[in-house]
């Protein structure tokens, strides 16, 4: 193409959606461009103005307003507007303005339309979020950290290692002590200076050899041997070792090109470990569930608070290694149900056991299984209906507190809103929360649902699961009959609403203003997560975890064809940015919180987050129109 | 930078009845099509003016030594400038390429070696300019160098009205009493360059030095200047020179 023109080209190209297309696409652009300058405060797009081209920002900055004069976007350099009244009948539906100086690229129609049609991407663009959200979403690259996890991580003890004049039938024993599958051979002195070390007491001693479960089989049970044989006599010369340092990645190389099982691990050259292919594949596969069964051995609050930091590094790796927020959010909730139900077998073997049944109910979060690594603890107790509460209180209440004080230590921290089992009105036999439910659905307010609306997520964590099913069976039966109530909560669910986006490092609101940061839980998941529970109780779902009650929603007729998706996109997205952001503040020793900062947001996430936080205003609006408050309303 | 010193100087007050002149006179072909098309009257607000951005390379700033290289031309209106019309030609000087105004367009020997001479792209450039206003930054390069080219080639040479944005910087920026203040205090007057005029206007740094791209960037701050000191219907007579 004309070299004059590469000016233009080459700044389209740096700007999606212009960045992904062919040079050939990027010249036809460059050579059909009509631009034209727009002095501060001057009308770029008038309303039901004929419209005939693409707008794009060379330079300067643009608001669109709605047709109601509503500003619906603050718009910078390589910014495109002006598509959707392309798209639909060329009349003006976004006003534009310029809000400082501004040099405009008009693409014409003709252009516009040939790369809709030669670029699917550029079509997905600027024809509908959807398809950038979904790709964000589900282009979770799998980085595998096996390349930059050093092996010492795997380690959990020191080797065992016996002199070689250890007979054999003494070292089995030893390793079935220590439930040990191999064993380090060792002598005093160094023949070979490789596999010398020193011990803590400064003698030096020299690594011969390893022994392993198998080589008892081979070497001694089936060569005949007796017991009384020195290990010195059946060790295996041939000595293969890694160094602490390496990676998990090559340790595995290792083995598989040896061919061998065992690794000894050497700190320069001392032994401090033996790690087995096993270990391997339980560090790429099962971690989380590691964490889990260490929670079940403690004995003392104290001990399950010193695993927090493990639950931190279970949380990053999770991350690293390209898990979803679904995957996340339900292995934090594991972790955080295990916590409390051990706390609850502590509690019930000091207090002896419950005078009645109980179930221990967790609400929010955990009952969603979308735990994040911030959060607090929302539960309840309820009681059997036989609890009689001058004889059983006392009992239930230092229960409830045990589990508290320990979730709290354990970096769940104590409910603001008091939403605790050891809050006596959350403490309650069955037939008191069944009547519970039955108010806040027949006599609702936004203000009284405002501080119950929590217990409408509610799952059994320990006890008689049969009381919580009970209450879910209730609701699901209730609600989709109870439009008051579904109104008051739509009307809540529109309390937070999100941003319009981003524009250079603010975030927008609507009326205009600058932030420079956003809470994305306040202002993302948490309202797309209220707006989801509304459409699932509309329709009886009973799920508590809201991709599937968005999955139970698309089974029915209550939103429009393929709007299930979207949100599950959307929602999916911007957990995993807050998950991504909560990351890489672990990873900088920072408490992680909430927050984002604009400036900490990549260009291509800054986009997607926009349409996600655009999907989510438009679901918001409908759910106004769709659960409106009724014209009569009964007693008030 | 090479020191600028305007070698002709032109203060026609009725283009009307020059360009009238000359069509009458004009004996190439040419050049009475180019005279004979008629200008916008004076006083035709400027949004209605049809409008061509021109810029030229040359190998130096003398139109009795140097040459021209490229020409740009990209027309417009104060609305729309459009890309797609533009016309762009590198000529063969008729002296020869200077090693330091290489340096400064980017113009090399192999790319002139092919070009053609400028009497066979004259006719093509005229047609673009006859009927439109010429808008360019500094004309003292453009109109004596395009005038001494054209008188070599057909015998008789082309003068016309321009609008000058470098002229209509000045007027703001060097000729205020302001200005003539900050001069009096020994202050460095601003710079009416191109490039630093537009960033005035929060226009984009482009790589300057093509005569294309350089005539794009005049037509664009035409219209910053139009927006930002004039209105829409401000006579044409108020700005051309």
């Amino acid at each position: 193409m004309d070299v004059e023109l590469l000016e233009i080209r080459q700044h389209m190209g740096r700007f999606p959606p212009f960045d992904g297309l062919s040079d050939d696409l990027l010249d036809a652009i460059a050579e059909q461009v009509e631009v034209s300058y727009f002095k501060t405060g001057s009308s770029i797009l008038a309303l039901n103005e004929m419209l005939n081209d693409l707008c794009y920002i060379r330079s300067g900055a643009v608001e669109v307003y709605r047709s109601q004069g509503e500003l619906y976007n603050r718009l910078g350099e390589g910014d495109i507007f002006g598509h959707f009244s392309l798209l639909r009948n060329h009349k003006v539906r976004f006003p534009a303005q310029a809000i400082e100086d501004t040099l405009i690229y008009f693409i014409p129609k003709a252009v516009f339309l040939r790369l809709c049609e030669e670029d699917e991407h550029f079509a997905d663009f600027v024809e509908l979020e959807r398809p950038r959200l979904e790709s964000a979403a589900e282009q979770q690259k799998k980085s595998n950290d096996m390349m930059v996890t050093r092996i010492r991580k795997l380690l959990t003890r020191y080797p065992v290692m016996v002199e070689t004049s250890t007979s054999v039938q003494q070292a089995a024993q030893q390793m079935s002590e220590a439930q040990a599958s191999a064993l380090l051979v060792i002598k005093e002195g160094s023949d070979n200076p490789r596999f010398s070390f020193k011990d803590s007491e400064g003698q030096t001693w020299q690594m011969c050899g390893i022994l392993t479960d198998s080589d008892f089989r081979t070497r001694v049970v089936a060569e005949g041997l007796s017991p009384q044989t020195a290990v010195g006599e059946v060790v295996s010369s041939r000595l293969i070792t890694i160094q602490s340092d390496a990676s998990v990645y090559e340790a595995m190389l290792m083995m598989l090109r040896s061919n061998v099982h065992h690794l000894p691990v050497l700190y320069r050259q001392r032994p401090v470990g033996v790690v087995h292919l096993s270990d391997i594949i339980r560090y790429e596969t099962h971690s989380g569930l590691y964490l889990v069964s260490n929670i079940f051995h403690q004995s003392s609050a104290q001990g399950l608070a010193r695993l927090a930091p493990d639950v931190s590094a279970a949380f990053v790796r999770m991350v690293q290694e390209g898990a979803n927020s679904q995957m996340v959010g339900s292995a934090l909730s594991t972790i955080g149900r295990s916590f409390t139900r051990r706390l609850l077998e502590m509690a019930e073997a000091e207090l002896g056991p419950p005078p009645v049944p109980y179930c221990f109910m967790v609400n929010g979060s955990m009952a969603r299984n979308e735990q994040s690594i911030v959060t607090d603890q929302d539960n309840a107790l309820i009681l059997s209906d036989d609890f009689v509460p001058d004889q059983h209180d006392d009992y239930f209440y230092a229960l409830a507190k045990i589990v508290s004080d320990g979730l709290d230590a354990c970096g769940y921290t104590y409910c603001k809103g008091d939403v605790m089992a050891t809050n006596a009105q959350w403490r309650q036999p069955l037939s008191v929360w069944k009547g519970y439910f039955q108010d806040w659905m027949a006599k609702p307010t936004p203000e009284r649902l405002l501080h119950s609306s929590i217990f409408f997520d509610l799952d059994s964590c320990y006890g008689e699961d049969l009381y919580v099913e009970t209450l879910q069976d209730l609701i699901a039966e209730t609600a989709p009959k109870s439009p008051l109530f579904l109104a008051a909560m739509a009307r809540n669910a529109l309390n937070r609403t999100p941003p319009l986006g981003f524009f250079r490092t603010f975030v927008m609101e609507q009326d205009g203003k600058h932030n420079n940061s956003i809470n994305l839980k306040r202002r993302g998941t948490a309202p797309m997560v209220d707006l989801v529970r509304i459409h699932a109780l509309a329709c009886g779902s009973k799920a508590q975890n809201s991709f599937q009650r968005l999955n139970d929603i698309s089974k029915t007729q209550l939103l429009a064809n393929g709007m299930s998706d979207k949100l599950s996109y959307a929602f999916e997205f911007l957990c995993m940015s807050r998950i991504r952001h909560q990351m890489i503040d672990l990873q900088e020793d920072r408490l992680p919180d909430n927050n984002i900062e604009p400036e900490n947001v990549a260009d291509s996430e800054r986009h997607t987050l926009k349409d996600a936080f655009q999907v989510l205003s438009n679901a918001q609006k409908f759910l106004k129109y769709r659960y409106p408050m009724p014209a009569q309303r009964q007693g008030r | 930078m090479l020191d600028i010193r305007p070698r002709q100087k032109i203060t026609q007050a009725d283009w009307k009845g020059y360009m009238a002149q000359r069509a009458q006179q004009a004996k190439n072909p040419a050049l009475q099509q180019f005279f004979g098309t008629p200008l916008p009257d004076p006083e035709t607000p400027i949004s209605e003016v049809p409008m061509v951005a021109l810029d030229m390379e040359t190998t130096g700033l003398d139109e009795r030594r140097h040459a021209i290289v490229s020409i740009g031309l990209v027309p417009f209106t104060l609305n729309r400038i459009k890309l797609a019309e533009r016309r762009y030609w590198v000529v063969k000087p008729s002296r020869p390429l200077a090693e330091a105004s290489i340096t400064y367009h980017h113009i090399t020997h192999s790319e002139i070696a092919h070009a053609p001479d400028l009497e066979e792209v004259l006719d093509a450039l005229l047609a673009q300019l006859a009927g439109r206003l010429v808008v360019v930054h500094f004309r003292n390069i453009e109109r004596p160098f395009l005038n001494a080219a054209v008188k070599t080639r057909r015998g008789e040479g082309v003068l016309f009205p321009m609008i000058d944005t470098m002229s209509l910087e000045a007027r703001l920026h060097r000729q205020t009493l302001w200005a003539r203040f900050r001069r009096w205090l020994g202050r460095p007057p601003v710079s009416i360059r191109l490039h630093a005029s537009r960033e005035r206007y929060g226009l984009p740094a482009y790589q300057g030095h093509h005569a294309l791209v350089d005539a794009l960037a005049t037509a664009e701050l035409l219209q910053a200047q139009i927006a930002t000191h004039y209105r829409p219907d401000t006579p044409l007579k108020d700005m051309w020179c």
